[in-house]
């Protein structure tokens, strides 16, 4: 069977979450990989879900916030980037292709935006084939 | 054990037509604790909602999940039937199976279906794992704050005002009025702009419950809805306004000279000026920026005493005043001064501004007789620069030939891509309200394609046709200047499908509306967000026009997209209404999704104190003497910042907890 990527994205409600509404109301099309967990901001994801989304068998982690300066509380997405991009240096060590992981800042107004990142990270996760622990290759 | 109902909307045939719902509800039947699932053509419909009503009074579900649109929308309309059957309104969940699913994969069917069933999966494990929330209620101070005193903020200011409610209204000029105050006629009766404003102007002014603060900004905005904490900063004007009398003697004297922004820089001010003959209020002010300091006269010095007379030698301002307002030896606060005002709602209508011809290196705007539409206005309003006589800037000569261009910066990809709305109309305006004064005017009017979709509009454009002004439909692509000061149009004409050339004495260029170069940091200090063409971005396009993300915050006017007259009062009228309700509810609910410290996990190591945005996380002692962190409940805003970081898992945020995110990641990874 043809490999669909499962792709697990915790979005901001007030950005990542409006722009990939905006894409249903753009009719923009990308492929059905992507489940969105309803954050109040990206700086409610804990690093270890992400990992725990790994652990679990995701083939990818996206972590979508708003971009800088329009944090709806300010400067909570300057704390998910310190956060994230910590994590993703530490993915290889842990396992993964830091490929697996992304961190996007797409706002409410680009919804075009959202379909064409899900549409190019499902394209690389295809290319890198699923989960290692769903039986794909470790090449982290 | 937990009773869930799972209830997926076909939206008539937005989901139904890809989605497979008939499979996607057996597939919720599988899932732990569901104990229902339900299909109708809307789920938000009357009969919809009567299905999860009887489900709910009969005891069989206690959790709902409804697989629909977004939660953005419809969340609050199911929240209402579960608490109108006196459930917990928080124990709700949606998955949304449109916007994220069927909308965007029409294409495929089958993978619209199963990603439709993973969606449900997940929400059902949220509401699982969900728990009742109470709201809280606070008092609302019972004052408006509306910033901007142009027209959109001077019908929103006189509204809530007539409401009984105080209103500080903040202007940053030493007037309000806004661009209105600077237009000729306005379109589509042509009544005078002064003559309908002024009276307007002068209530806002005299409004016993107005305050009004020109000449002022704001320096920043805490709080939530309800009770804002605002300072505004009074500008300093260096004249002292219980005594300025507004005679403009300031004015006259001064030898200074920068370009009067209010007639559009066709002209020079002083650095003392007033801003325009109707200002509301008539107050001087000197702007230190352009002060020339003749009189050698440093602000918060005392005057040199002269020889001969053995008088002190004061500065032409301080010396032209009759009423003794200018008196530079005092030492005042260039920063001016701060004022504190508490604010249960605010109105933001701090309008647009216009694009500058500079913009434009192919439309010759070194020209002088090049004019935005905008200083077209002042050149022929009777205030302006010529006293209202139509005299071309460059040599004062009457202009026998003039060309208007539409859509200069707007709808243009290397610009703005959106339509500045009310260019079309006005162009129209002006060249009639120029026809009728001048008849051997020739006129002609570049245009994409003519815009006049509003009441009476279509009319008045036809009306210009019959006065035998000339419409061209196609763009302009460039102007030379040729001697004498005159200009050469190249343009294209679609309906003659070939090249023109027209040469003109005087070019007028509609250019596109937008905010103001500042307007990023100003956003900023209100947790505003704009949109895709730089206007401040309403909640809801449809449904919250007036609202913002921000809860007891509205918009009204041109801040939030270009508009007209009759729509920016239209709007501000929208937009008083709105934040009156907060107001005169006296009280407002607080968000129960915020954070809250479970005292017993606390270790008490401090990292979540500074993280807050909001200063909401004090450090407290336990009667062990123990630190322990507290979240202040009125000040979270429920960003969840803390709870990520905090290293005891002590901070739980109410709505996203720790359980429920790790319950739905379980969910999508089954
Ligand atoms: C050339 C031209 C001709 C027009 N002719 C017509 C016409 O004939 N008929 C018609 O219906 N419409 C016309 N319009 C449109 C009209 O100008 C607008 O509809 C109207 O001015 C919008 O009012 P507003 O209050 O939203 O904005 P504005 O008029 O821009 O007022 C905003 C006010 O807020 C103040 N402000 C801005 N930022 C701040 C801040 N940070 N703090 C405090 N104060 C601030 C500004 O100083 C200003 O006073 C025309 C527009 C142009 C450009
Ligand atoms: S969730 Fe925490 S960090 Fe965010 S506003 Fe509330 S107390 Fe502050
Ligand atoms: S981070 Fe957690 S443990 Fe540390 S003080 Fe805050 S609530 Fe207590
Ligand atoms: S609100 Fe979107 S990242 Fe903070």
């Amino acid at each position: 069977m043809e490999f669909v990527p499962n792709i697990i994205g915790f979005a901001c409600q007030w950005c990542t979450y409006a722009g990939a509404d905006l894409a249903g109301n753009l009719r923009c099309k990308y492929p059905p990989t992507v489940k969105l967990i309803k954050v109040p901001c990206s700086g409610r994801v804990k690093p270890e879900y992400v990992m725990q989304a790994l652990a679990q068998g995701a083939d990818g982690v996206l972590v979508g916030g708003c971009h800088f300066g329009d944090c709806h509380y300010k400067d909570g997405n300057h704390k998910t980037k310190n956060r994230m991009d910590m994590l993703k240096s530490m993915l290889g060590d842990l396992g993964f292709d830091p490929r697996r992981f992304r961190r996007e800042w797409i706002s409410g107004a680009e919804g075009k935006k959202f379909a064409e990142v899900i549409t190019d990270f499902t394209k690389e996760l295809i290319e890198l084939g699923p989960n290692p622990l769903k039986g794909g290759e470790n090449n982290g | 054990m937990a009773k869930v109902g799972v209830y997926v909307c076909h939206c008539g045939s937005n989901i139904g037509g890809v989605v497979d719902v008939e499979d996607v509800c057996k597939h919720a039947e599988t899932l732990s604790d569901v104990v229902v699932s339900r299909q109708n053509l809307f789920m938000c419909s009357d009969p919809g909602q009567e299905i999860i009503r009887q489900d709910i009074n009969n005891g069989l579900v206690d959790k709902v999940v409804v697989a629909a649109c977004t939660p953005r929308t419809h969340e609050p309309i199911f929240r209402k039937v579960l608490e109108g059957e006196g459930l917990n309104k928080y124990l709700f969940e949606m998955a949304n199976i449109r916007d994220q699913d069927s909308w965007v994969h029409a294409n495929d069917k089958a993978g619209a279906t199963a990603k439709a069933k993973q969606i449900v999966a997940s929400a059902v494990a949220k509401a699982r794992n969900l728990q009742p929330l109470e709201d809280k209620y606070v008092d609302v101070t019972k004052a408006a704050l509306v910033i901007g005193g142009g027209v959109a903020g001077i019908f929103a200011a006189l509204d809530l005002a007539n409401m009984g409610n105080k209103v500080y209204l903040v202007e940053k000029e030493p007037s309000i009025g806004g661009v209105m105050a600077q237009l000729d006629k306005t379109f589509p009766t042509n009544d005078c702009s002064a003559c309908i404003l002024t009276p307007v102007m002068v209530d806002a002014g005299t409004h016993p419950n107005i305050e009004l603060l020109t000449y002022s900004e704001i320096d920043s905005v805490e709080g939530y809805i309800g009770n804002f904490d605002v300072k505004i900063r009074r500008k300093q004007a260096y004249v002292d306004w219980e005594k300025c009398t507004g005679c403009g003697a300031c004015a006259d004297a001064c030898p200074a000279k920068t370009p009067d922004a209010f007639n559009a820089g066709l002209n020079n001010r002083g650095a003392a000026y007033i801003h325009f003959p109707q200002a509301v209020p008539k107050k001087a002010v000197i702007d230190m920026t352009h002060c020339i300091n003749c009189g050698g006269r440093k602000i918060g010095s005392e005057p040199k005493i002269s020889k001969k007379t053995g008088n002190p030698i004061l500065a032409p301002c301080e010396k032209a005043c009759p009423a003794g307002a200018i008196n530079r030896s005092v030492a005042v606060d260039e920063g001016g001064r701060i004022m504190d005002v508490k604010v249960g709602a605010i109105v933001v209508a701090t309008g647009y501004k216009v694009m500058e011809k500079e913009n434009f290196k192919n439309l010759a705007p070194d020209s002088p007789n090049v004019l935005t539409a905008l200083q077209l206005e002042r050149l022929i309003s009777a205030t302006g620069p010529t006293g209202g006589q139509f005299l071309r800037p460059g040599d004062g000569k009457k202009p026998h030939t003039i060309s208007f261009l539409s859509c200069v910066g707007s709808r243009d990809e290397r610009h703005h891509t959106h339509c500045s709305r009310v260019c079309c109309m006005y162009m129209i305006k002006q060249a009639k309200l120029l026809k009728e004064k001048y008849p051997d005017l020739e006129i002609y009017m570049h245009f994409m394609d003519v815009r006049t979709p509003g009441k009476d509009f279509d009319e008045y454009y036809t009306g210009a046709i019959d006065m035998g002004i000339n419409i061209i439909r196609g763009r302009v692509g460039g102007i030379d200047t040729l001697p004498e000061g005159n200009l050469r149009v190249m343009g294209y004409d679609s309906d003659l499908a070939a090249n023109i050339e027209i040469d003109a004495d005087l070019v007028v260029l509609a250019t596109a509306i937008e905010l103001q170069d500042d307007i990023k940091p100003f956003a900023q200090k209100l947790s505003l967000t704009l949109d895709g063409s730089g206007f401040f971005k309403e909640l809801h396009p449809k449904l919250k026009p007036v609202d913002t993300p921000v809860e007891g915050i509205f918009l009204a006017g041109c801040c939030q997209g270009p508009k007209d007259i009759p729509d920016t009062v239209a709007q501000a009228k929208g937009a008083a209404a709105s934040a009156a309700v907060p107001l005169s509810q006296g009280r407002v609910r607080i968000n129960p999704t915020i954070s809250e410290v479970n005292q017993e996990k606390c270790s008490g190591c401090g990292i979540c104190e500074p993280l807050c945005p909001y200063a909401a996380i004090s450090m407290i002692e336990n009667v062990a003497g123990h630190p322990r962190a507290r979240i202040e409940m009125t000040q979270c805003k429920g960003c969840g910042v803390c709870t990520t970081a905090c290293p005891s898992t002590a901070i739980q945020l109410y709505g996203y907890t720790e359980d429920q995110i790790m319950a739905q990641i379980c969910a999508l990874t089954a």
